[in-house]
Parts: structure tokens; C-alpha cells; sequence
């Protein structure tokens, strides 16, 4: 039993910080093109040493 | 970004980004423009959005964008925002959701594991304090919608979801404080998960297909030069512009109001309200009508009607009005749940009423009544029709069509016959030479020079002809066109001409009138014949659709002479000379008697008609104003797409009801035990996945249905 009250805190925190994290990529703006971040790993950026 | 404190924010479509090449140039070219802050690219939505200071022009920007070689159109700015706001809410409704499932799920299976007393208890309480706050967050979009419908009297799918769900959850909160053995936390949050993955999906495909779509009106000219009373000229935008005003449209420029011609003669092209390919010519006295454009000589017009009341709003006030007999389209769902609600509700109520008589007590039949409406609460039913038609419509994109939502793939399902519009739908809307040029090498030459040098539709037609050959323009100089007539020049000190047959004495062909003469000084005149050719697979598709039981007809703008082969060649009957409102008629005189037409068109004259069509498909060569109006844009240069969307959307239709007949029979195995008071949480979640797992699995059947 007393596993129990070490485990359920470190599931719920887990698992609350991958919702925050997810939250804060959807407000960031991170799924609003997501073919453009498919073919960006195509760019050289030969200008910038 | 330089974190300048005044900053304006612009946004551009660039219909020509297709690779990450034009990503990288875009954004390195506008990066060491002076005034720019930032400049983003987004692909998906083929838009740049860009901040820049507020000294820097946006019309300077654009010239900027054309000059590193991206054709780019302005929107307004604050139209993006509102657009992704509810696909954005859902998806955080569905982070949510999954996050209370997953955890609330966690401790159930302890629970049906055998976990009793304290540790049953504790987890209950757990299991409440995740999933109260999950459910008032994540089912807020159906509490919402089914709080619209019941203050309208009306009932929809949100309905019994969100009774059942508040229902469940409460009993459950009362178990928990009561210390009982059953609780349906799991039940109401993983109900909550699944309805909302169909709702998003639903959502994303209404999404995906407006940033396709650019829905502006490019046609309409943003401004005119307008002749000052005292002299002198004035740029004024299209809503400044008053009746009685004096404009000045050069050629090549589209004009902004309509108005009567005072000075100077020139040709028009109309094809944007008429559909009539050939342009017009028109002289003092005539008449302009906005969005058309004047191809020849500069002209003053008087205008007599601008802004709301030019021809052009009128046909925007007409695809309003013949829209809104089709926004009283019930989507199927709906329907399903018109009949479904009622019957769900009598049924957990006749439960309640049933286990009361036998003396259950109330809090074990309202237990009872609590399951029966969690097991019968339409989770299948809410993920079998947007996961069919996401299904199809991903499919049908990869064949190069494109479904606005899910509601058009209903209604492409239940047309029964189908009308087409002739320029740029069964034709190509390209003009070309037919058969081989009957001109020398040296004339060639010189033609090209010739037509170069005029915005005329044929001679635009014939320089493209000739480029595509590859001939290089001979040195033409003296060039002169004569409106209405052709262009004239001199080769070597030889006249040279390209214009009207009867301007350069050449005898027309009877009946033909897309034809050219080119004359050399010396020679006899040359007939060149133009036409604009059927799609290669018009044909094909009408008997395709005929055979799927969709009669076909055509309903052109265009002339008689020039209709009528066309629907000769086809085999189909046409209606000539039609005016946008007059399409709109024709239309609905046919739904009136009951049928419902799938119109495919693609111009500006074609908008209203392809808005009170039941359904509507364009080309996505057509205008915007076709592409906004149409339910699916089709790619490429065939017409067959029409029926292979029909096929689908009817392949769709009956998956859809092979899935609603699996949830119902699902409904009707697990709601007697549900009557009967064996249902307990553990049953009920099985139940409900394996009954969402099917659905989906059938609706995958859909990913070969556009072959």
C-alpha cells in the first residue's frame, strides 16, 4: 500500500506533463503546417555560418 | 524578429509555393527587405504571413514577392484567426479528454482487478477528482450544441450524450461519497475521448479543405482612376467609388463599377459574368460591368452603379440567397438521432420506472437507467460517419479530389442528375489552334511577334500555339492595334496583320467565329480556326454517370452555334444563352420536382447555380468564386473525377449505414443485459470500445473507394 502513494502522485504528474506539453505546442502554434515542417528539413541554410 | 514596437501584420496567398525551395527563397528574399520583421511561409495553407513596419506598403511587399518570382494575392488579416479557432478548441478539449481516459482508465482496471474497501474507495475518489473537472472541460462542445438544440425545441446527437454523460457522472460521484462498488467515471471519460476523436476529424476536414480553398474575390478590381471635376486624376478604392464618377481603366485592367462608356473604344472581356468566350467590343455609349476587363485601349466610363449595387455584388447577393436552401440540409447524423434520442430516453426511463415497480429501491433502478443510457449512448454512432468520410475524402485526395465536409459526401450520394456548365467544365477552357498552323516559318515568326503584343484571348491562344512550338518572334516594329479589328506591324517594311477575317478581306467559315486571319503584304490572307477543346474524357464520364443513373445536361451562358456542338458531340441536351439567374432557375425548377442536382461549373456566372445545386463540384482551374461556391474542387484534365466522386460519396453511404446497423446491433445485444441490471462499468467499457474498434475497422474498407 505504501508503493501506492509514491506511484499514483508520479503517474498523475506525468501524465499531467505530457497534456502540458502538449498544450503548450498546440498554443505555440506547432500544428499549423504540418507539411511545411515535413519539407523545411529540405532548406540549406548556407547563409547563416 | 527586431521586437519593433510598432509592427503591422499582413498575410499573402502564394498559390505557387510548392516545394521547400520556394519556402527558402520566399523567406531569404523578404528577410533583408528593410521594414520586414519576420516572414513565415506556412505550406499547408500555401500563405506567408508577414510583420513589417508600418511605413512598408503591403502593395510594396507584394511587388517584392514578384520580383524573387511568386505570384501573390493579399487577404485580409483577420480572417485566418476565427477559422481554425474551433478544430484548435477541440483538439485541446481532445488532449484533455485523453489525458482523464488514460488515467481514470488506469485505476478502474485496479478496481475491476478486485481492489476492495479503502483502496476501492480511495481510488474512486481519484478517479472523480480527474474525471469532474475533464468532463465539464472536454464536453463543453456538446453540452453546448445540445443546449442550442433543446432551446430551439429540436434535439440532435449532442442530446443523449450529454444526458448521458452528466447522468454518469453524478451517480458516480454519489457511489464514490456512498462508498458503492460501481462507478462510471471510466464510462463518461472515455465516452467523452472517442466522440470528440470523430468530432475533431469531422472538423479537420472542413479545415483542410477552406485552406485549399482561398475564398477571396479576386475579380473585383480594388480600385479605379477617377477624373477629378476640376481636372486631374485620383486613385480611389472600390467602396469610395460613387455613381456619377468619371473612372479612367487602362487595358489589361478589370474595371470597378459599372458604368457607361463616354470616351474611346476598346474590347471587354465578359467570360467572368457572361461564360461567352469571345470578347466584346465596345465604344461610347456602351455599357462596362464591374470585375469584366478591358482588354484594348484605355476607356472613361461613367459610372452608374458601384459597391453594393454593381452587377457582380448582385450575383454575390444571389449565391447568399440560393445558399440557404441548402444550410437546411439535415446532416445524417442528425437525422439518425432524431429517431434514435427519443427512443433511448424512453427506453433508460421505462428501466427506471420497471426496476421501481419490482421494489429496487430508486437508487439501484436509477443505477440501472444510468447503464442503459451509457450503453446505448451513441458512441459508435458518432465516430461510424465522420470516421467513413474522413476515410473516403483522404481517399478521393489522393485521386486529385478535393471534399469540402463531410455533408457534401452526403448529399454527392443522393444526386440524381447533373448539370454542367460548358466554358472550363466539359471544355478545358483553354483556346487552341485546330490542326496543324497554315503558316510559312517566317510566319510564324512574325505572328508571334504580333499576338505578343495584343491581350486578346485568341491571340494570347496562338502565342502560347507558337511558343509551345518553339518559334522565336521575328523583329516586328511599327506595331499598332486597332480595337475591335486586330493588330498590324511592319516585317522587313512589309505589312503584317493579325486580326478579324473580314478587317484583312479573308472570307470567315460560315458559323465559325474563333478564327483569326494573319496577313503579309503581298499574300493572301490566312485563316486560323481556334476552338476550345472537350475535356478528352467528357464523354466517357457522362455515360459513366449515366449508367450510375445521373442524366446529364448542360446549361451554358454561351451562344447557340457554339454550345451545340459540343452537346452534339457528347450526346447531351443543353440550355444556351443563360443568364447566372436564369441557371439558378433552371435548377430549381428541377428541384422542385423532386431532384436533386449535382452542378459542376467553375465561373464567376456559374456561382449561384453551383450554390443552389443540392451539391456542386469545380474544376480547380475555376474562379474563386467558383471554388468558394463548390462543395469539391476536382485536378487535372479530365472530367471524370465527377464520377468517381459520385461513386465514392455512394460507397461512403453505404458504409455508413453498414456502420450505423453494427452500432445498433450492438445496441440491441448489450440493452437487455443493461435492462436487466447486469451491465457493470467493466462490461460497459468493453462494450463500448469494442463497438467504436468495429466501426472504424469497417469504415478503413473505404481507403480503395476512389479507384
Amino acid at each position: 500500500m505504501s508503493g501506492l502513494a509514491f506511484l499514483i502522485p508520479v503517474a498523475l504528474l506525468l501524465g499531467l506533463s505530457g497534456l502540458a506539453a502538449f498544450l503548450w505546442s498546440l498554443s505555440r502554434g506547432q500544428y499549423e503546417d504540418l507539411d511545411g515542417a515535413a519539407v523545411r528539413i529540405l532548406i540549406d541554410e548556407d547563409d547563416q555560418p | 524578429m527586431n521586437g519593433a514596437a510598432a509592427s503591422d501584420h499582413v498575410e499573402f496567398v502564394l498559390p505557387g509555393v510548392k516545394c521547400a525551395g520556394c519556402i527558402a527563397k520566399i523567406e531569404n528574399g523578404l528577410r533583408p527587405v528593410p521594414g520586414v520583421h519576420a516572414a513565415r511561409v506556412n505550406f499547408t495553407t500555401k500563405r506567408v504571413a508577414i510583420d513589417h513596419s508600418p511605413d512598408l506598403s503591403p502593395d510594396a511587399i507584394r511587388r517584392t514577392i514578384a520580383e524573387i518570382g511568386f505570384d501573390a494575392q493579399p487577404i485580409a488579416a483577420t480572417a485566418p484567426v476565427a477559422e481554425n479557432a474551433e478544430s484548435k478548441a477541440l483538439l485541446r478539449a481532445l488532449g484533455v479528454a485523453g489525458f482523464g481516459a488514460m488515467n481514470v482508465m488506469l485505476l478502474s482496471v485496479s478496481v475491476w482487478a478486485g481492489a476492495a474497501g479503502a483502496t476501492r474507495d480511495l481510488f474512486h475518489w481519484l478517479s472523480a477528482l480527474i474525471a469532474m473537472p475533464t468532463v465539464a472541460y472536454a464536453g463543453q462542445p456538446f453540452f453546448k450544441s445540445a443546449w442550442a438544440a433543446l432551446r430551439r425545441r429540436r434535439t440532435n446527437m449532442d442530446v443523449p450524450i450529454s444526458i448521458g454523460v452528466i447522468l454518469a457522472t453524478v451517480l458516480s460521484l454519489f457511489e464514490t461519497i456512498e462508498g458503492g462498488p460501481h462507478a462510471y467515471f471510466d464510462g463518461a471519460v472515455s465516452l467523452l475521448f472517442f466522440l470528440l476523436v470523430g468530432r475533431f476529424l469531422d472538423c479537420v476536414m472542413r479545415d483542410r479543405a477552406r485552406d485549399g480553398v482561398t475564398a477571396l474575390m479576386r475579380e473585383t478590381a480594388p480600385g479605379a482612376t477617377i477624373l477629378l471635376p476640376g481636372g486631374g486624376t485620383a486613385w480611389k478604392r472600390a467602396d469610395a467609388i460613387e455613381p456619377g464618377m468619371r473612372m479612367i481603366v487602362a487595358a489589361g485592367e478589370r474595371f470597378a463599377a459599372d458604368g457607361v462608356v463616354e470616351d474611346g473604344t476598346s474590347i471587354v472581356d465578359r467570360s467572368l459574368v457572361t461564360g461567352e468566350t469571345m470578347p466584346e467590343s465596345v465604344g461610347p455609349g456602351g455599357s462596362a460591368i464591374a470585375g469584366t476587363l478591358n482588354l484594348g485601349h484605355p476607356l472613361t466610363v461613367r459610372v452608374t452603379a458601384a459597391g453594393e449595387q454593381t452587377s457582380l455584388a448582385g450575383i454575390r447577393r444571389m449565391m447568399e440567397a440560393a445558399g440557404q436552401s441548402r444550410s437546411r440540409y439535415v446532416r445524417i447524423a442528425d437525422r439518425a438521432a432524431r429517431l434514435y434520442a427519443p427512443a433511448v430516453h424512453t427506453l433508460a426511463l421505462l428501466s427506471f420506472a420497471g426496476w421501481m415497480i419490482a421494489g429496487a429501491g430508486w437508487h439501484q433502478s436509477l443505477l440501472v437507467a444510468v447503464a442503459v443510457l451509457i450503453i446505448t449512448c451513441p458512441c459508435a454512432l458518432g465516430l461510424a460517419v465522420p470516421v467513413s468520410q474522413i476515410v473516403a475524402a483522404g481517399a478521393l485526395m489522393r485521386r486529385g479530389i478535393l471534399i469540402k465536409d463531410g455533408s457534401a459526401l452526403e448529399r454527392l450520394a443522393e444526386a440524381d442528375c447533373v448539370r454542367f456548365d460548358k466554358t472550363g467544365t466539359i471544355t478545358r477552357g483553354r483556346l487552341q489552334p485546330i490542326g496543324a498552323l497554315p503558316l510559312s516559318e517566317r510566319e510564324k515568326g512574325a505572328a508571334l511577334a504580333l499576338a505578343r503584343a495584343s491581350r486578346h484571348p485568341l491571340s494570347r491562344a496562338l502565342a502560347s500555339a507558337l511558343e509551345a512550338e518553339q518559334v522565336t518572334a521575328a523583329a516586328v516594329d511599327e506595331l499598332r492595334e486597332q480595337p475591335g479589328l486586330g493588330i498590324e506591324g511592319r516585317l522587313a517594311g512589309a505589312r503584317v496583320a493579325l486580326g478579324r477575317p473580314s478587317w484583312l478581306g479573308a472570307q470567315a467559315d460560315g458559323g465559325a467565329v474563333l478564327q483569326v486571319a494573319f496577313l503579309t503584304e503581298g499574300s493572301a490572307p490566312k485563316l486560323i480556326t481556334f476552338a476550345d477543346e472537350v475535356r478528352d474524357d467528357a464523354g466517357a464520364t457522362i455515360r459513366r454517370l449515366e449508367q450510375m443513373g445521373l442524366e446529364s445536361a448542360i446549361l451554358s451562358g454561351d451562344r447557340r452555334n457554339a454550345v451545340a456542338p459540343v452537346a452534339q458531340e457528347l450526346g447531351t441536351t443543353a440550355l444556351v444563352d443563360l443568364m447566372p439567374a436564369d441557371k439558378v432557375a433552371a435548377i430549381t425548377r428541377l428541384q422542385h420536382a423532386g431532384h436533386r442536382v449535382l452542378m459542376v461549373g467553375d465561373g464567376l456566372n456559374d456561382g449561384p447555380a453551383l450554390a443552389a445545386g443540392h451539391v456542386s463540384m469545380a474544376p480547380a482551374s475555376a474562379t474563386d468564386v467558383g471554388q468558394s461556391a463548390a462543395d469539391a474542387l476536382f485536378l487535372g484534365d479530365g472530367l471524370m473525377p465527377v464520377a468517381t466522386a459520385v461513386a465514392a460519396a455512394r460507397r461512403t453511404r453505404v458504409i455508413v449505414r453498414q456502420n450505423f446497423v453494427l452500432a445498433i446491433g450492438y445496441n440491441l445485444l448489450a440493452v437487455p443485459l443493461a435492462i436487466a441490471g447486469l451491465v457493470t462499468p467493466l462490461i460497459a467499457a468493453a462494450a463500448m470500445s469494442s463497438s467504436s474498434l468495429l466501426v472504424l475497422a469497417n469504415a478503413l474498407r473505404l481507403r480503395g473507394c476512389a479507384r
